[in-house]
């Protein structure tokens, strides 16, 4: 198993911030594994992930991706390379399904037919007909849907990378429980390699292989989700777990 | 004052195709001028500030002022005039361009960038698809402004409508005065009026 993501003691600071948004972290995460990164707002975790697909540029430290440090790549190469989905998940509204989805493969000078099948094979993949989404327009598409092409767009050419910012923080939570088991068969179907960073415990340890509680822009525990609930590091992580018991407590008062 | 249409009615009608060959080689060039100059800055911060500043001392100084200063540079007439009428032009479309692409929503630039977009093609595919109705809107106040401030040009032998009326001041030719302003104001209100229709319907 190769190691697809590797941070070596990486550092970033904002203009005006007296604190590191990210401070001084290191992990590593091997290629095909689902990890989640928990946190609550200003923890860190969009940080983390920006860094990964240099939207953002540390520092200090060292962000190596399949053994290439990305400071010696260029930037627009490394971003491509990697699928990125968003909260707000951020369709082109003046172009069709088709066009959203294809967006980096004409990028990449894909021919039509080319992009043609990969677009049908894509839109079976997240589970809506072709035939009937691929010349709509994102505004007649509900939230879930639109967040499906988002997905597609960012799969579009076989990235081996994917990172998802909150990717279903703005969808109702009934869709988002369906996007979530659908999320973890098509991570199951692929070998690729997942960063999904969410604030929702029950989140974070249903879809992750391992699971990162980033706090204060330090990672503070980073293991299986059995191992954080048997063995929680520290106050921080036990009051996480606490409040997950407490919302079960909740359920089965009334069960 | 009738009368006075049915008589002159060919002056009138070559002062206003001199105004039109005015304002129509001002527009062309002052669009492909504030093009360019829109694509430096989308690639450039400091550039913005650069040129934003540059235009907006421009655009502050009256109409009347610039064309004198320029009289020894490119003499009297149509060029002067145009060159002037260029340069106030690069104020409000730089600012309309720039407002237009800036106000496109920032979660479709951050998947744009994510996605590994250059600038460029941002740009593109991105940023003028979705701010055409803005910059469709600069043009139309180009148009407007450039039909009134090219009055002014009569004052130094450029010709067009305003000619007629400043003679019209001049000599205190009432159908002249109320003829020259008719037509510049017409022209003006006809063109924004056409454009609007236009913005509406495609947009």
């Amino acid at each position: 198993m190769s190691v697809a993501i590797e941070f070596k003691n990486v550092s970033k600071k904002f203009d005006k911030a007296n604190y590191n948004a990210v401070d001084d972290i290191s992990f590593t995460v091997n290629e095909g594994e689902l990890v989640t990164i928990l946190g609550s707002s200003g923890s860190g975790k969009t940080t983390l992930l920006r860094l990964t697909n240099r939207l953002i540029d540390p520092d200090k430290g060292e962000i190596i991706l399949f053994g290439e440090n990305i400071k010696t790549v260029d930037v627009i190469k490394v971003r491509r390379r990697i699928g990125y989905v968003i909260q707000q998940i951020g369709l082109f509204p003046h172009m069709n399904i088709k066009e959203n989805i294809s967006v980096v493969c004409k990028l990449m000078k894909w021919e039509e037919s080319r992009i043609d099948a990969r677009v049908d094979e894509l839109l079976n993949l997240v589970g809506l007909d072709p035939k009937e989404y691929k010349y709509r327009f994102p505004k007649q598409l509900s939230g879930g849907q639109q967040q499906r092409i988002g997905l597609a767009r960012a799969l579009a050419i076989d990235p081996k990378i994917m990172l998802l910012d909150e990717p279903f923080g703005a969808i109702d939570s009934i869709t988002r429980l369906k996007l979530q088991d659908e999320l973890l068969s098509i991570h199951g179907g692929l070998k690729k390699t997942f960063l999904f960073v969410t604030h929702d415990i029950e989140e974070a340890f249903k879809m992750g292989n391992r699971v990162m509680i980033m706090n204060e822009g330090k990672i503070i525990q980073f293991d299986t989700p059995e191992n954080i609930i048997k063995n929680p590091k520290d106050e921080f992580v036990k009051t996480l777990m606490n409040s997950a018991k407490e919302k079960t407590k909740l359920w089965e008062k009334y069960i | 004052m009738i009368i006075y249409f049915l008589k002159y009615y060919d002056k009138l009608l070559i002062a206003l195709l001199e105004h039109l060959e005015i304002v129509l080689i001002t527009i062309i060039i002052s669009l492909i001028l504030a093009m360019i100059l829109t694509v430096f800055v989308q690639l450039s911060k400091i550039i913005s500030t650069i040129l934003t500043g540059f235009f907006s001392m421009i655009y502050s100084i009256p109409s009347l002022a610039l064309f004198s200063l320029l009289i020894p540079i490119t003499g009297l007439g149509k060029d002067t005039a145009i060159i002037v009428l260029v340069l106030y032009n690069q104020y409000i479309l730089l600012r309309n361009f720039i407002a237009g692409l800036d106000n496109v929503d920032e979660n479709i630039i951050e998947a744009a960038k994510g996605m590994g977009m250059s600038n460029m093609q941002m740009l593109i595919k991105v940023k003028i698809p979705l701010a055409k109705k803005s910059l469709f809107t600069g043009i139309r106040l180009a148009v407007v402004s450039t039909i009134g401030i090219a009055t002014i040009g009569a004052l130094i032998n450029a010709g067009g409508l305003g000619t007629i009326l400043f003679d019209g001041l001049r000599t205190m030719n009432v159908n002249k005065i109320l003829w020259g302003s008719i037509l510049s104001a017409g022209l003006a209100l006809f063109a924004d009026k056409i454009l609007q229709k236009i913005e509406n319907k495609s947009f």
